[in-house]
């Protein structure tokens, strides 16, 4: 039907080295930072394409504070009336349901806020990486101290050593509880995570990937033992429930036997060696790579891909012991990544899009001392995501979110009949009416925004800036001449029609009238292009 | 070029129908409007309706349907989660099996005619990932095999060739398929895009003012755009139909409350009353990843997998009232199933881990109530690996429900199952076309020496056509196909050597047209 599509150059993880101006950074920080704020593009701008990957891969910038307590304790059976509002309860091992649940709903809001204050690095995007990764669901960990742990072990690691994130993963006290770990023991074995880190953490399922259901059990062994202990939040091995015996694994694993070992360090000593195994295996950095390649270039991996850029990042992934950080600066940083065709093909996800927006258009929140304000508007973010399917920190199962491993629609999978319009809807919502938490109303101000342009009383330099900024896809020159005419120049011809408009609005605000008219030209124009399906790419 | 393609090609509009067809009356036939309008539209151009409820992570079949003949094999394997027998629900003229207590909807609806159980439903080397356990299901591949298309995706490719370009049209004024829910299903997918539209609210659609479309680049992004414009022209081509069939019910009767299935196929029910055309709609049900407390200690029936299966056999039943109040109940059949079942023995945690085969349920009034199969054959000691093999292919019952229910020809069915499955006798004879009756399968095949050192004879019955016979091992993996072609009809003899085999429990699958029987052997 259509011709084939072609790269703009054959894949390669050579530096780019093309110019380095606002449209390959635009690309660059769509890909990495859920959107593009404008202050972002000229300072990344400026910075030269090595710098500006250092920077977007920097880990030196501190840590967020943890979740504080925003919540009333209700009718709770055992109320945490220690901890005082807006302190944090992280560290308070509370295990009544009541406020276990009010703690997960703050941590989720708690981490809105991070995406929406993120500092100019990846670290954000990392850590919806890895949660995708290693998918865990809140609502089925229930200890939400086991909860902020989980997340606060990824957010730490999420530029760090993949091969140490999994050894921690493995024992982490929420993934005992998700994938049954606490209840493995040597009298009757769950296979649960024994075969999930194989088929979705480290190995996955492709087509050299070939590890056996026994390969299956006997992890199932290696790993028995393990508890949970919620007054200390933390994990701990029993050895008089770990199996013992010698563990055999089959020729996709070289044959390897794993000696079972006895006493306190038995399932220390035998994870270590199992998680060396796995990652001597050469179809770890492979998977990994995809997994990598798929959330930040494109979900078809040719066998051009493959072999140019998969299998040699898979190479530096290995020569740096899995650190990921060599891995992403040569991937981001690469030709391949700025290449013609890999812009504008990723459908946003709906975190993306959403703090996307708010990003772009910098919408404005309370101050950091109204926590309780900034929970509850972060709380409606939260609706909005998991409206639209992207419940974060409960995914849809442990395989993740479909839109980064099912066949053969990938982002496709994001939008249907149902949550496109949703999609519409509620960027709608934010474009033209905003909403109202305790006094607090969220929108975007397009005035505000239009205002720091160079020319906002030219409409076609306008629209021109717009459009340039927040699409994924240009549109065309009579697109934008349409746009003008019906929605800034209200069916006129003449550009001094808006040119008057926007300066009478500039000299004399009180003019209700016009500024009313300057005020709807500019909500409408900028809902125009939130709702084009151009908007929807990045 | 198909009957269907045929006839929609080349029959004016407004042909005068033959009020006799091969000299008889169509009053002669129990659903003689359905008669002839397969006659007329063939290829499934009828008003039937097909409903998929996945039950997503993997139903525990054991503690679902219950093997009484089997009762202390059962609980021996299942020692903290077995159903007690007293407590298990009868079905009427069946000693073999019952239904798990908390499912006293479907008991009634197998005691009404209305329910068909076929156990023990699989495929050979079954995948224990949920993920592409799922897309197998949903892919209608072998085990091995990727498919990027949906068995209902390509059922509808083929129906309506071209979709979406060109609909609606004055022959599909409707969505093909409705997904209830906000997710997409590959289970819809069709060659080329989405055949099925997504709704969560029937009452209500965003709309949004559509565009100047600018001419998609030659590049991914001008791909994905494509994409998601069709969705946009989509959701406002079909969201209108979608209200007005949704506000021409206004009585239901009654549904569960707190129950999401029941939810989903309440709206299911009144798409359909309300007069839409489409012929698949999906519903989900999730939580079958039942590795820990699937019962409660001390009243195993009770706790998480009953509250599930209630609720399963709750909303089905009130659906299926539903439909009858409607008056629509002849022209809809529905499906369970799940990706996989659970291990024979369950664990430590008081679950069961991921396994193989698993029975799945066919409902509605055109359905030939009865259970097909024998109930798993379960080993005496069962261990960690052992599971139930599978006596049906799950393509088996989508072939069926094709052929027999959408009336599909051959040709397309082989165009959308991509090879041939033997057909099961799950809906009322008639309804599309005669299928054969079902002989006793006691004695299809015959097993000696049993146990075995070297050398197994296996002698089968042929009734003519196709025959299979394979063998398992106790994890249910295909060892080996022994036979795969066609037969004339008498008793013949092959000869299996399996010196090479650990000792162990085996299993022996022998298919013959809709017959086909399960034994068990051991090699020494």
């Amino acid at each position: 039907m259509s011709t084939e599509r072609k790269f703009q150059a054959p894949p390669s993880l050579n530096p780019y080295t093309g110019p380095w101006d606002n449209e390959v950074v635009k690309h660059l920080l769509r890909r990495t930072m859920f959107g593009a704020k404008k202050d972002d593009i000229s300072y990344f701008a400026g910075l030269g394409r090595a710098k500006a990957i250092d920077q977007i891969l920097d880990t030196s910038l501190p840590l967020p504070a943890p979740p504080v307590k925003e919540y009333a304790v209700g009718n709770a059976a055992m109320p945490d009336t220690l901890i005082g509002p807006g302190e944090t309860w992280v560290n308070d091992p509370n295990n009544d349901g009541t406020i276990a649940s009010y703690r997960r709903a703050s941590f989720k809001k708690w981490w809105v806020g991070n995406l929406i204050n993120q500092d100019r690095t990846i670290r954000e995007n990392m850590c919806i990486f890895w949660h995708n990764h290693f998918s865990t669901e809140t609502n089925d960990i229930g200890n939400a101290q086991f909860v902020y742990k989980h997340h606060a072990l990824i957010r730490a690691n999420a530029l760090g050593n993949i091969k140490s994130l999994v050894r921690a993963i493995s024992v982490d006290p929420s993934m005992l509880v998700y994938l049954n770990g606490q209840n493995n023991n040597k009298f009757a074995p769950d296979e649960n995570y024994a075969r999930e880190i194989q088929e979705l953490f480290v190995i996955g399922k492709g087509v050299g990937a070939d590890f056996s259901e026994a390969d299956v059990k006997a992890a199932a062994k290696l790993l028995t033992g393990w508890r949970n202990d919620s007054n200390k939040m933390e994990s701990y091995f029993d050895a008089t429930r770990h199996d013992v015996t010698n563990k055999q694994f089959s020729a996709f694993y070289g044959n390897k036997v794993i000696a079972g070992k006895t006493g306190a360090t038995g399932g220390d000593i035998e994870l270590d060696e199992f998680i060396n195994m796995l990652f001597a295996n050469s179809e770890a950095a492979l998977f990994l790579c995809r997994k990598l390649y798929i959330w930040f270039v494109y979900y078809k991996i040719t066998p051009e891909v493959e072999s140019n850029i998969i299998v040699p990042l898979a190479k530096i992934m290995r020569d740096n012991n899995f650190d990921v950080k060599p891995v992403l600066n040569a991937l981001l940083g690469s030709d391949h990544f700025f290449d013609a065709m890999n812009r504008g093909c990723q459908i946003k996800s709906p975190v993306t899009m959403m703090i996307g927006l708010l990003r772009e258009f910098d919408v404005k929140f309370p101050t950091e001392d109204m926590y309780a304000t900034n929970y509850g508007l972060w709380n409606q973010m939260l609706s909005y995501f998991t409206n639209l399917q992207q419940n974060l920190g409960d995914p849809p199962d442990v395989s993740g979110w479909k839109a980064y491993y099912q066949e053969p629609g990938y982002y496709e999978y994001w939008i249907n009949t149902d949550t496109l319009p949703k999609r519409i809807q509620y960027l709608d919502a934010l474009v033209t009416s905003g909403y109202t938490i305790s006094g607090f109303k969220v929108v975007v101000d397009g005035l505000a925004y239009v205002k720091k342009m160079a020319a906002p009383n030219d409409p076609n330099k306008l629209i021109d800036d717009l459009s340039a900024h927040i699409l994924g896809i240009p549109i065309s020159a009579s697109h934008k001449a349409q746009l003008k005419k019906d929605i800034l120049l209200s069916g006129q011809s003449d550009d001094l029609y808006w040119a008057a408009a926007w300066d009478l609005f500039i000299s004399t605000p009180t003019n209700a009238a016009n500024t009313k008219y300057v005020t709807t030209a500019i909500t409408n124009l900028i809902k125009y292009m939130v709702d084009l399906p151009e908007y929807q790419l990045c | 070029m198909n009957r269907r393609k045929f006839l929609n090609g080349y029959l004016p509009a407004g042909v005068m129908v033959p009020s006799f067809v091969n000299g008889m009356g169509f009053k002669a036939f129990e659903s003689g409007h359905t008669f002839l309008n397969n006659l007329l539209l063939p290829g499934g151009d009828n008003d039937r309706v097909f409903v998929v409820i996945q039950l997503n992570g993997g139903n525990d079949g054991l503690n679902t349907v219950i093997p009484l003949d089997q009762f202390g094999k059962y609980a021996n394997a299942r020692k903290n989660i077995f159903i007690e027998e007293s407590k298990v629900l009868r079905l009427n003229g069946i000693e073999n099996v019952g239904l798990h207590p908390a499912m006293t909807g479907l008991q009634q609806l197998y005691n009404d005619g209305k329910l068909h159980v076929v156990q023990s439903v699989g495929y050979a080397q079954p995948n224990f990932s949920h993920f592409r356990a799922t897309d197998i299901w949903m892919s209608a591949s072998d085990s091995k095999q990727v498919l990027n298309t949906g068995w209902l995706g390509r059922f509808l490719d083929e129906m309506y060739p071209g979709f979406p370009i060109g609909y609606p049209n004055s022959n599909m004024t409707d969505p093909l398929a409705i997904q209830i829910g906000s997710v997409t299903s590959l289970t819809l997918q069709g060659p080329a895009q989405p055949m099925g539209m997504s709704i969560s609210n029937p009452s209500s659609f965003y709309s949004f003012v559509n565009n100047q479309i600018d001419t998609a680049p030659n590049t991914y992004a001008g791909k994905e755009l494509t994409f998601v414009r069709e969705m946009a022209k989509q959701t406002q081509k079909f969201g209108d139909v979608i209200k007005l069939a949704n506000s021409k019910v206004t009585t239901q009767s009654p549904y569960p409350t707190g129950n999401s299935l029941a939810d989903q196929l309440k709206i299911v029910s009144r798409l359909i009353k309300g007069g839409l055309k489409t012929k698949i709609y999906m519903v989900n049900y999730g939580g079958f990843d039942t590795h820990s407390n699937q019962t409660v200690a001390g009243d195993t029936s009770i706790g998480y997998h009953a509250t599930l299966l209630g609720n399963v056999s709750n909303a089905i039943k009130a659906f299926m009232d539903d439909l009858k109040f409607q008056g629509v109940e002849d022209r809809v059949i529905g499906m369970t199933y799940s990706e996989f079942g659970r291990r024979i023995l369950s664990n430590g945690s008081s679950g069961t881990d991921h396994g193989a085969a698993a029975p799945l349920f066919v409902f509605g009034a055109r359905v030939q109530a009865g259970v097909s199969g024998t109930t798993p054959i379960l080993p005496a000691n069962a261990t960690v690996g052992d599971n139930v093999p599978y006596q049906y292919d799950f393509r088996s019952v989508y072939a069926s429900i094709l052929s027999n229910w959408l009336c599909v020809d051959s040709t397309m069915l082989n165009n959308v199952m991509l090879k041939n499955f033997q057909e099961l006798p799950l809906t009322k004879l008639g309804t599309c076309s005669i299928m054969k009756p079902v002989g006793n399968p006691d004695q299809l095949i015959v097993l000696y020496p049993n146990p075995f050192h070297k050398k197994i004879t296996i002698q089968f019955k042929s009734a003519g056509g196709h025959i299979m016979i394979q063998v398992m091992d106790a994890s249910g993996r295909l060892v080996k196909i022994l036979i795969d072609r066609e037969f004339d009809p008498g008793t013949f003899r092959i000869d299996f050597d399996g010196e090479h085999l650990p000792a162990g429990l085996y299993y022996i699958r022998f298919q013959n047209q809709v017959m086909q029987q399960v034994k068990s052997v051991v090699k020494m």
